[in-house]
């Protein structure tokens, strides 16, 4: 073991103030950096329009254009302390704006060609007897809503028990090996959770099972290691003093746990169930392959084929017939209407993380 | 209410390592005790193995007895609940349940309990705590709002008022002024001293002053030694020890000339 220090070349003499450092600095005017940014743009606007340049290498150009401007020019005024912070802002404000494009881009895609089939009667009807046309994804709609619904009833006891297990009771062994499987579980590609809980139908109804609950166990395997995860961050979210000053007024570890620690970390459980939820609404491969495809009603999530939004959106993409552009449309539509029930699910997790969150006031 | 606790040869481990050693002695009823001593010496530790809230820490164990009133509180069929019951806690940082409106923080002990009083019964216990712990007239007209929202003095007595809510015969205090100004701390030294004819109180302070100020007995808590278990030096009335104490090492700590 070596413990030797690093010595310093000039011994500092800490005692007195170093001195000689202006106070002023030398400053970009104001306008600096926006107009910058906007000849960088119109550049790139230019070679795009008269060079007939392709659009991402303009922009490409622009962006690289207006970092090395900015940069050459702050560390001349500025120096290089300044010029390092405007250097990275452009760099962080460009990864964010990277980020943000396909996000955007599918947005207004879906809702553009979404909207063109938002009638009463998309809303209101089922596929039966539809060939051409019209038709409606009401059987989808309630599917989705009740095999995913399934899903949430199977997953959030198990994974808020698990949770619960982990943070307050488990020690030793198998605590760890819980919280590595959970792990592990959240990488499992969705549609191996849907031959699994294929599988194990078939191992009770035979072949060729086709039904929602099936779908919801499929569902819920890929559900459960997120309920898991993020209640379990919760839970060690309290701080330990209030599970001691349940204890110090002699309430019983169970009691402490329902009545203390839960309704602390509610909010921030109910977000996380919400979150897991949107995660696996959207989920296509699982339950293609456990509850299918049909084109009538069916609410019974124990017998039978049903159709949930993704799985209808695919299928009208994929095998359009003959009226093809009634089959995408419907496809866009559903697609819009999936994409409105994450969002309104979004809204309803933090409406719920406010209502429970602990007030001060 | 008020019970003598007497302490037998207490040694007190986290898993191998023993953090306290020996300690025995015997807390008067309606009095106070407080102890002293350096920071890590144990005084905490000893403290939270009075009523069993030590063996939460995961292999926390004690040797020795602590008997209250002839129950061996570690002995066999004890249920570390009823000991808690029995002998209440205040923290050194106040931490009332943010879930909670003031009103329900008091009522908690009974609440998470699920013992169900009288809506008037309820009130009345409610406000006898409170006024014990002299937060009455300030929260009055705020009961029901968040006990949260109380400043850092005002929850302390907040959690003291919780604490006597469930009339426990003895209340342990861990350094509850240390973080709190000196109004607010002669607030809860003023309650300890009214406190004390009904309950036996045991406080672990850093403050000297406080100690010779609220209390009637004073243990003084050292370590043997970088690395070694802490251990009682001596215990012996306030007065004494603040004037005449029996140890070298207690005089030196107590006169700051500490090491």
């Amino acid at each position: 073991m070596s413990t030797s220090l690093k010595t310093p070349e000039q011994d500092p003499d800490l005692n007195t103030p170093l001195g000689g450092v202006s106070l002023t600095a030398g400053q970009l005017p104001r306008s600096a950096a926006p107009t910058t940014l906007v000849a960088a743009g119109v550049a790139g606007l230019l070679l795009w329009l008269l060079a007939d340049w392709a659009i991402v290498l303009c922009a490409l150009l622009a962006a690289a254009a207006y970092v090395v401007i900015v940069y050459t020019w702050s560390r001349t005024v500025e120096g290089p302390r300044k010029a390092t912070d405007r250097f990275v802002t452009a760099l962080v404000s460009g990864a964010f704006l990277l980020a943000l494009l396909p996000l955007i881009s599918v947005i207004a895609t879906v809702v553009t060609r979404g909207v063109a089939r938002f009638d009463a009667e998309f809303f209101t009807y089922s596929m039966i007897g539809v060939t051409g046309e019209g038709g409606g994804i009401y059987h989808a709609m309630i599917g989705t809503l009740i095999i995913t619904g399934l899903a949430t009833l199977i997953s959030v006891p198990v994974g808020m028990l698990t949770a619960i297990y982990l943070v307050e009771y488990g020690r030793g062994k198998l605590a760890k090996a819980i919280t590595f499987f959970v792990d592990v579980m959240t990488g499992i590609p969705s549609i191996v959770a849907g031959l699994f809980a294929y599988a194990l139908f078939v191992m009770v109804f035979g072949p060729g099972v086709r039904m929602g609950l099936a779908g919801a166990v499929a569902l819920s395997v890929l559900m459960i290691p997120t309920v898991v995860r993020s209640t379990e961050e919760m839970l060690k979210l309290v701080p330990n003093e209030l599970r001691e000053a349940s204890y110090a007024l002699a309430v019983p570890k169970w009691r402490t746990i329902l009545k203390v620690v839960l309704p602390t970390a509610l909010a921030g459980i109910a977000t996380g169930v919400t979150l897991a939820i949107a995660r696996v609404i959207g989920e296509t491969a699982p339950l293609l392959v456990t509850a299918g495809l049909t084109d009538g009603d069916n609410f019974d999530p124990f017998d039978g084929r049903m159709t949930t939004l993704s799985v209808f959106s695919y299928y009208e993409y994929q095998s359009p017939g003959l009226f093809a552009e009634a089959s995408f449309d419907r496809a866009w539509g559903a697609a819009l209407v999936l994409m409105i029930i994450v969002m309104v699910l979004n809204l309803v997790a933090r409406a719920i993380s406010k209502l429970f969150a602990p007030k001060s006031r | 209410m008020a019970k003598r606790i007497e302490v037998k040869d207490l040694d007190i481990y986290y898993d191998k390592f023993l953090a306290v050693q020996g300690v025995s002695m015997t807390i008067q009823p309606r009095s106070v005790t407080a102890l002293i001593g350096p920071s890590g010496c144990g005084k905490s530790t000893f403290l939270r193995t009075l009523n069993r809230m030590h063996e939460l820490v995961p292999n926390a164990r004690v040797e020795g007895s602590v008997v209250m009133d002839d129950d061996d509180l570690y002995g066999p069929n004890v249920d570390p609940v009823n000991v808690r019951r029995q002998i209440g806690m205040v923290f050194q940082r106040a931490n009332p349940f943010p879930t909670m409106s003031i009103y329900d923080n008091v009522a908690a002990g009974l609440k998470l309990n699920n013992k169900r009083l009288k809506k008037s019964d309820m009130d009345d216990l409610v406000e006898r705590s409170l006024k014990s712990a002299n937060l009455w007239e300030e929260v009055k007209d705020r009961l029901h709002k968040p006990g949260s929202g109380l400043s850092g003095g005002q929850q302390q007595r907040l959690c003291i008022a919780r604490a006597i809510a469930v009339q426990p015969e003895v209340l342990l205090m861990d350094e509850p002024c240390s973080a709190l100004d000196p109004i607010s701390t002669q607030a809860i030294e003023d309650l300890m001293l009214e406190l004390k004819t009904n309950y036996t109180i045991v406080i672990v302070t850093h403050n000297m002053q406080q100690a010779a100020r609220v209390s009637d007995t004073t243990g003084f808590f050292n370590l043997q030694g970088v690395g070694k278990p802490g251990e009682l030096v001596e215990i012996d009335e306030t007065t004494k020890i603040f004037s005449t104490p029996a140890q070298k090492a207690t005089e030196d700590y107590i006169s700051g000339r500490f090491g």
